[in-house]
């Protein structure tokens, strides 16, 4: 009997199966159905290609006047965006101070993406924002420092949205948590009310809110008060979003094992303590990512403000493309919205789905 | 955690005054709260009562007898502006459950196929699922609401240039889908009756099955015999009648369309808007929940033999769907709710016909709750069934 002590010499895999080759017949032809469902995918993407590709690049008129965009031939019209820009972005914002909401704008994204950082969190961060919010009220309304006072019925665009999305979940948050521990108390008059607030608000579409806030409010107060449209838009947004945000917080509330209640309980806190100390620090950080999720929704749900007649990105827009000359490009114009609102929302997203893979590193070990 | 002293110890005196016992806290506490609501709700109803009072609005549901006087551009429920308000609410609210229903039905077709492509081994097509997701999810459904309305209302072609979608029967134009009219006729009505009596012969059929299983081990074939029961016995009464079937086509006269029905451009926008939009969530929810039965599951069906379709149906599906169903339940609410964005784009649903209203008669208080009270009607029942049938598919632990 012989043993054989020298291994067989290693071949090469075949070239069918590395490389560029071996990647086509692995993700798209590896079976026969996929082989015909990339083919018509292909021929899908080549048919979209040649219809969009012409129209939005090629033959798409960057800037002019709507004579140019009218022209036999031409494409997509890009100069209306160009034409419009500073309208659908600072809506009827004083023209000559339109630097001043750009600079708001500019603070607040500086800030958002310190605050991705998650090296960065820590007190130093929130007294930032709280500076933020300062900086913002200057800029925006001016009357000190040299700056021209400006209306904030003439607020709209861009800022407007951001500082609707931003105050109602500042606002919501601590409420959104002070309905969800109702909701989770032993006392049934606390729970009651909570469960009917939370039910009833989420039951209903963020539209009817709207109306309430801008039909009731005003009937709310005694002779003499006004509320004016801006706040009653920004009352509403907020009852709406501490609802949904107390489920959340519910949500993470119930994750936390019994043994964490109990031990509280046994080292002798009351019931704030308990909670401020051991219970929420571990239930508001598992909750991160579906909040996100929540801010995203609200952030999209500012829109719905056209419906009371603010001036927010998306109706700026639609009002910058009523212009009759530039009547007919509405597409380009809705593209263009369309693309900030998914800058914001999708980087928003992926935030969100690093954070949580990072947490659960965290705790998955 | 209430301490309930135990009897010897009633009679030692607390050692905490009474304003430090956890039970008189609770109970104070919550008399408090109450006392504070009742408070803030009597201010706000006085209030309110006061500046209707001084605006002379008078309240109540009085209004809804009164004549409306303005028209719906469509309506399931016979409808006219001399009719009143109450009809006209009527039918908003058949108008909202319409498209809720429709809605809610495309969605989850579009949504599962869409979240199992997201799944699929083909990188082109897991690609393309993933970005009809990101960007539709990413942006608010009120601008592709917009978007749709005017790429139905503005860049689709005259009435005249209608596009041909099945020549001289289905019509696609700027004033909406054409589609042919069906005449009744009274073989229909047995036909339905017959449809119906297929039901019951299936389900008997599938019990006899079950039951034949069983006792035997063998299996009985179920899905052609389900055809059959339901389709064969109207189908055969219809060809032995004649194959009865008058249509009333569509017609181009003057600058529309005559005869056959109708799906206006707004009902169209809102429509492809809400089930594309809500379609990319109930994608993600099927994703998560086909993702979350284990690879094991399915060699342990083909293990014990089952073949590849009862193995999903009867394995993997039911584990599947205790995931998927309660995010599913609140997709489906959304779509309701969403559907308000239908005032909008100028679709008669019930948020649009009671601003309307509002605008008409001043009657904000009630027209904002009837807005709510229907819409928490939908809600509470649409997640009262859902809840039901969660209760019906979840595990049954011991």
């Amino acid at each position: 009997m012989t043993v054989q002590t020298t291994s067989a010499p290693i071949e090469k895999p075949p070239v069918t199966e590395v490389g560029a080759i071996g990647w086509l017949r692995a993700n798209l032809f590896n079976s026969k159905s996929n082989s015909v469902l990339t083919i018509v995918c292909f021929a899908f993407i080549v048919y979209v290609i040649q219809a969009v590709v012409p129209w939005a690049f090629l033959n798409a008129v960057w800037t002019g006047t709507p004579k140019d965009c009218q022209a036999p031939g031409a494409g997509a019209c890009w100069a209306v965006i160009g034409e419009k820009n500073r309208f659908t972005l600072f809506g009827r914002y004083t023209y000559d101070e339109q630097w001043r909401p750009a600079l708001a704008i500019g603070l607040f994204l500086l800030l958002v993406g310190a605050s991705c950082i998650r090296r960065l969190w820590g007190k130093a961060l929130i007294w930032a924002w709280v500076g933020q919010v300062f900086m913002w009220a200057i800029l925006m309304w001016g009357g000190v420092l040299g700056l021209t006072f400006v209306n904030h019925e003439q607020w709209g665009g861009l800022p407007l949205t951001l500082m609707m999305s931003v105050v109602a979940i500042v606002v919501a948050y601590p409420i959104g948590i002070v309905l969800a521990l109702g909701r989770r108390s032993d006392m049934p008059a606390a729970r009651g009310l909570c469960v009917a607030y939370i039910e009833l608000i989420r039951g209903v579409p963020l539209i009817s809110v709207l109306f309430m806030a801008s039909v009731m409010i005003p009937l709310f107060f005694p002779e003499g008060v006004s509320v004016d449209k801006l706040l009653r838009a920004q009352i509403g947004f907020t009852l709406f979003l501490s609802a949904y945000l107390a489920e959340v917080v519910r949500a993470g509330l119930q994750a936390i094992p019994k043994g964490q209640y109990e031990a509280a309980d046994a080292l002798g806190l009351g019931y704030w303590a308990k909670m401020r100390l051991i219970v929420l620090p571990q239930a508001l950080r598992l909750v991160i990512p579906p909040m996100v999720n929540s801010f995203i929704s609200t952030f999209k749900d500012t829109s719905l403000v056209i419906i009371i007649g603010l001036v927010d990105l998306l109706n700026a827009g639609k009002i910058a493309v009523n212009d009759p000359p530039w009547r007919s490009f509405y597409v380009e114009m809705y593209i263009y919205i369309a693309l900030i609102y998914f800058a914001f929302c999708f980087t928003m997203s992926k935030f969100s789905q690093r954070l949580e893979r990072d947490l659960s590193k965290a705790t998955s070990r | 955690m209430t301490d309930r002293r135990s009897g010897a110890q009633v009679a030692e005196k607390p050692k905490t005054a009474f304003w430090n016992d956890r039970d008189v806290r609770a109970v104070l506490f919550q008399i408090l709260i109450v006392l504070g609501v009742l408070a803030a709700g009597w201010y706000l109803v006085h209030n309110t009562l006061t500046n209707l009072e001084s605006r002379k609005i008078a309240t109540g549901f009085s209004f809804m007898e009164r004549e409306a006087g303005f028209s719906i551009g469509e309506s399931l429920v016979p409808y006219s502006a001399a009719d009143t308000y109450a009809r006209a609410i009527w039918a908003g609210i058949i108008n909202t459950l319409v498209i809720s229903v429709i809605g809610i039905f495309l969605a989850t077709i579009l949504g599962t196929v869409v979240g199992i492509a997201r799944l699929s081994t083909n990188w082109l097509v897991a690609r393309i699922a993933s970005i009809y997701v990101e960007v539709l999810r990413n942006t608010p459904l009120l601008l592709q609401l917009f978007f749709w309305y005017a790429l139905v209302s503005e860049a689709l072609p005259g009435v005249r240039e209608a596009i041909r979608i099945i020549p001289d029967y289905v019509f696609l134009s700027q004033k909406g889908l054409r589609i042919p009219h069906i005449v009744a006729n009274d073989i229909h009505g047995w036909m339905f009756a017959l449809f119906l009596g297929g039901f019951a012969a299936t389900l008997f059929w599938r019990r006899a099955a079950a039951k034949h299983q069983e006792a035997t081990g063998k299996l009985r074939p179920l899905f052609w015999p389900t055809v059959g029961f339901l389709f064969g016995p109207a189908a055969l009464v219809w060809l032995f009648a004649g194959a009865p079937l008058e249509l009333i086509k569509p017609v181009l006269r003057g600058f529309d369309f005559q005869g056959g029905g109708t799906f206006s451009p707004e009902m169209i926008a809102l429509l492809v808007g809400l089930v594309t939009y809500t379609s990319t969530f109930i994608a993600e929810n099927v994703r998560a929940g086909i993702l979350s039965v284990s690879k094991g599951q399915w060699e342990a069906a083909r293990a014990l033999g089952l073949p590849n379709n009862r193995s999903l149906r009867l394995i993997i599906l039911p584990q599947a769907l205790r995931v998927i169903i309660p995010p599913m339940t609140s997709q489906y609410l959304n779509l309701t709710k969403n559907s308000s964005l239908a005032v909008a784009i100028g679709y008669p649903d019930l948020v649009s016909i009671l601003n309307t209203t509002i605008n008409q008669t001043g009657q904000g208080i009630e027209g904002v709750a009837l807005i709510m009270a229907a819409y928490l009607t939908v809600s509470l029942s649409i997640s009262g069934f859902m809840n039901w049938y969660n209760k019906r598919i979840a595990l049954v632990e011991r």
